[in-house]
Order: C-alpha cells, then structure tokens, then sequence
C-alpha cells in the first residue's frame, strides 16, 4: 500500500510533500525528522538576525520539539500526532468522521496552542492596524474580535487573522501557526514610532470548544454564565486563578468558545472540560478541524488564501473595509473567484486537481475531503470570475469525475 | 485468516498463496494509518496486469493511496462489494480480500514473514 495522493492538505499537515517511494509509516518519521532538521537549520539561520524574544521561542522550540503544552494528554488519550506547521499536533484521537459528527451534534475539545499571537499596542496602534489589515477597525468596539485578512501590496495574503479589540490601544492579533514568523517580521518591517509589536505565542495556550452543547459544557465548567458573549465577542474570566480570554468565536461553523489560557493551567482546563463534558464531548483533532472549516465553507491560509491569492477573489469582500491598507487597491477588482462543488462519484478531490468546464479549464481544486455530513466529497475550487456554471469536472489522478457546484452554505446547522 | 500464516510487503500488504492463486488484502497497521475509509476503487477488474500496477485505490479522508501488484498475473476476483461499502475493510482488514491473482511465477522469498513484517513497524 503505498500513499500516493495529499494527506490532508498536503502542505500543512505535513510540511514535506508525501513521494511516492516512501511507505506510510516511513514517510512519518521522515517527515518529522526532516522538519525538526529545518528547524534546527532555522535557528541557525534565524538566531543571527532576530531579536532576543525570538531567540527565546527558537530555543523554546528546540528545548519542547515545538510541542504544544497539551502533548503528553494528547498521547495518553491515544491520539496519532502529527507534524503540523513543525507542530506536532493530534490528527485524530478515534476517527476524524466520528470526532467531526460529534462536533456538529453535541461538542468536541481542540487544542489550537499552535496559533501564534502578537500584542500590538500603543496610541497610534488602532489608526496604523487600519492601514495594514483590510477588515476596518471602526466597525468594533472594546470586547470584540474581528475577523481579516492581511495582504501584501499586489492585493495577495500575507495572513488572515483574528484582532482582540483589549482596549482602546492594544490589540491581540491571533494568527496561523505556519505565519507567526512571516507575520511577525511583515508588521514590524510596516511599524510606526508609537506602535510597539511582541510576540506573545509561548504565553498562551489555546483550546476551542465548538458544537451546539458547547455553552452548557463551558458554563458548567467555569462556574460561570456565558450566555451574554454574543458571537465574535469576547470576554476576560478568571481560570484558576488566572485570567483567561474567552471568546465566542470558532472555525467550525457551530456555536463555541476559543479559550486563551496561560500554558502552565492549559492541560488540567483541558481535562476538566472533558470531565464534565462526559458523553456529550469528544476531543478532536486537527482532521475534524479540517474537515468541519471546509463543510462550513472557511477558507485556510495556504490553500483558500496565500501569497498569490487576495481576499477578493477567496469572496471575503464583506471582511474587506473602507480604509486606506496595504494591498486595498488590487482588492477593488478581481479575475478569479472562490466556488464551492459537491462531488458526484467518491474520490476525493485535493489541493492543485484541474477543475474543467467542458473542455476548458477553468482553475484548480484548493481543499477537498469527504463531508461527513452530506456524505459526500466536497472542495473548494478558485476560477476564473467569468464562469457561472453549474456542472463541472475535475481531474482526479489523471481521471476526470463529474462534480455540481453549490451556491450557498454546504449544509445548515440545526439550530437547537 | 491467521496473520502469522500470511507473508506481507514492506508496504503493508498481506498475501496469501495457494497454489497457483495469490489473495491480497492490507494490515491493519495499514488501516489505521489511513483513518476513515471513503473510497475503493479496482483500476483492473479482470485480465493481465503485471508487476507494480495499481490493483486497488483506497481513499480515505486524509490520504490516496494505492495497492500495486507484487506479480505479474491474471485478476481472477475483486471484492466489488467494498466500492459500496469501504468503510467495512477497516473492520476486518486480515479477513478481508480485496483481490485474487493468478501467477506463473512467484518468488517468496522477496515478501516478509509475520515476524519479520512486525519488526518493520517497530
């Protein structure tokens, strides 16, 4: 038996490609050696041009194996790691269909340490944030988190991320794991006097709570009523004596907190929630976080979004405001826009497959997995804007299948 | 099937040889490493394939993979019920069949025993 195709989303669950000379289990190890050799090659390389604060993170790297500080509860409840963005993070703890349905019918437990966060802060942080994130600053108030991409120049994505409005001059900025470096340096190298910047990853651990039975659990487990943080809001609780960022907020399409925790109080919050969750919650991996996003229609940075993609065309124009940013220009307009498809035989389409209409193509597949809920294959496709169309193919190894694409939502939750 | 009477590939396959006939199926290491299974598919539901072609595509919803002959043969039977039904492979993967070839030719001693294919794992 020999992997031939993407796991996954093949440049993010595994850093480095799968080829085809290598066995499973082989490819495994390979890839987890040949990430941590970059690392180490990164350091080297990095340490000489970065700051203390992130010569402290690369050793923290080295010195943990850049594991998140819920590990060890990760392997003790069975869980098949993997490398992540050189994270080493659960992929599944039972299986990825069963922890997706029991999000989207009860709850599930995430932990997502491996995002990074970056404090920005200072009188002028809000008027400059404006000028570098696309979504408009104005909008919000103190308590919320906003959603939005980051671009570049030409219009293409340097990130998309969420911004913690703390206060009215310091902001939380919570960004992807494979970014935080290239987030880091792009808002530093853009910096004003009177802005200040940090990168506060390795002080906060992060465990998201999503499924319509995630409020009772979290309710229950804190002690506390939750019922008032209105979606995208967020609120400051004591934990254990510590203070704790709980926002209602979430990449599954379901009702759920995320949880910004200090790592020391991480694993014993974890296994409370579980605890008191009992047969209502499962944990779940990365595989259900992949493939609930995707169902619920999200893009993810590397695939929906990238360095050669903007916002605009990913169809996030409603996250992209009035304000003057970098990149606003090239977003005004785009070629090539964002469709959602629904597979009509089972093979799973991946990242890069052709997408065909009629003789033509028309673009590429940029995430594919089976939808446990429609029990269907379904993706994402980028194509050109011209196309309107309902039927279309895509090439799935050397082969083309007949696909339908979707206007709309993939499927609605049940409101309970 | 008894797993220690079966021989196996380094990539997780098990065979199983009688006379002049060969039944293939995966390990189970090789089912859970593949997670939810989605889809089968038999590239060459009957005739002549040789060495190394693609007997079985197996998906499931991390991963594509492929099981590729170990001999050059005739397919005398595919287990046509796993296109509808995939899921089922993980529940028995040594009991389960996924292909029967007819050979000329075999060399055993290019395949692991069950001890030899466990040392592999370890």
């Amino acid at each position: 038996m020999k992997l031939s195709g993407a796991c996954l989303s093949e440049d993010c669950f595994w850093t480095h490609p799968w080829k085809d000379d290598i066995v499973a289990e082989g490819a495994k190890e390979f890839i987890i050696l040949e990430s941590l050799r970059q690392n180490k090659q990164g350091i080297q390389r990095d340490i000489r041009v970065c700051s203390f604060l992130m010569k402290k993170r690369f050793k923290e790297i080295v010195m943990e194996g850049k594991k998140t500080p819920l590990y060890d509860i990760h392997v003790k409840l069975g869980a098949k790691i993997v490398d992540f963005n050189e994270f080493l993070m659960p992929l599944s703890y039972s299986s990825i269909i069963e922890e997706h349905r029991k999000v989207r019918e009860s709850a599930g437990l995430f932990d997502v340490s491996h995002m990074g966060e970056i404090l920005v802060e200072g009188e002028k942080a809000k008027y400059w944030l404006n000028g570098i994130i696309t979504n408009d600053m104005e909008k919000y108030d103190i308590g919320s988190a906003l959603y939005t991409p980051m671009c570049y120049e030409n219009g293409t994505t340097v990130d998309d991320l969420l911004v913690y409005i703390l206060s009215k001059d310091r902001f939380l900025l919570v960004v992807n794991a494979g970014n935080i470096e290239k987030d880091f340096e792009w808002l530093r190298k853009n910096s004003i006097d009177g802005v200040s910047i940090t990168d506060k990853s390795s002080e906060y651990a992060q465990l998201a709570i999503q499924g319509p039975k995630a409020l009772e659990i979290l309710e229950k487990t804190l002690d506390i009523g939750l019922s008032h943080i209105k979606t995208y809001d967020f609120a400051i609780l004591p934990v254990d004596e510590e203070q704790a960022i709980v926002s209602r907020t979430g990449y599954s399409g379901e009702d759920g907190f995320e949880i910004y925790i200090p790592p020391e109080i991480s694993t014993s919050l974890f296994e409370e929630i579980l605890r008191v969750g009992g047969e209502d919650i499962l944990p779940a991996g990365l595989g259900a976080r992949d493939t609930l996003r995707l169902e619920a229609g999200f893009p993810l940075y590397s695939h929906e979004l990238s360095e050669e993609i903007t916002p605009r065309e990913a169809n996030l124009k409603r996250f992209i405001g009035e304000n003057d940013f970098i990149g606003s220009e090239a977003n005004k307009a785009r070629k090539r826009k964002l469709i959602k498809f629904k597979m009509g035989s089972r093979r799973i389409p991946r990242h890069g497959d052709a997408v065909f209409s009629g003789q033509e193509k028309i673009g590429y597949v940029t995430s594919g997995t089976f939808s446990p809920m429609l029990e269907k294959p379904i993706g994402m496709a980028l194509v050109s804007s011209g196309f309107d169309g309902e039927n279309i193919e895509i090439e799935i190894r050397d082969k083309k299948q007949q696909a339908k694409t979707i206007k709309g939502k993939f499927f609605r939750r049940c409101e309970n | 099937m008894k797993k220690e009477e079966l021989l196996y590939t380094k990539d997780h396959e098990w065979l199983n040889i009688k006379g002049e006939e060969v039944e293939i199926g995966i390990s189970g290491y090789a089912a859970d490493e593949l997670g939810d299974i989605t889809f089968i598919e038999f590239p060459y539901p009957d005739g002549e394939v040789a060495e190394g072609d693609e007997l079985v595509s197996i998906e499931s919803v991390k991963a594509a993979s492929s099981v590729d002959s170990p001999v050059d043969g005739t397919v005398m039977y595919v287990n046509s019920k796993l296109e509808d039904a995939p899921e089922k492979l993980a529940d028995a993967p040594f009991d389960t069949v996924l292909i029967k070839l007819k050979f000329s030719h075999i060399d055993t001693s290019t395949f692991l025993s069950y001890d030899e294919y466990k040392k592999t794992l370890e």
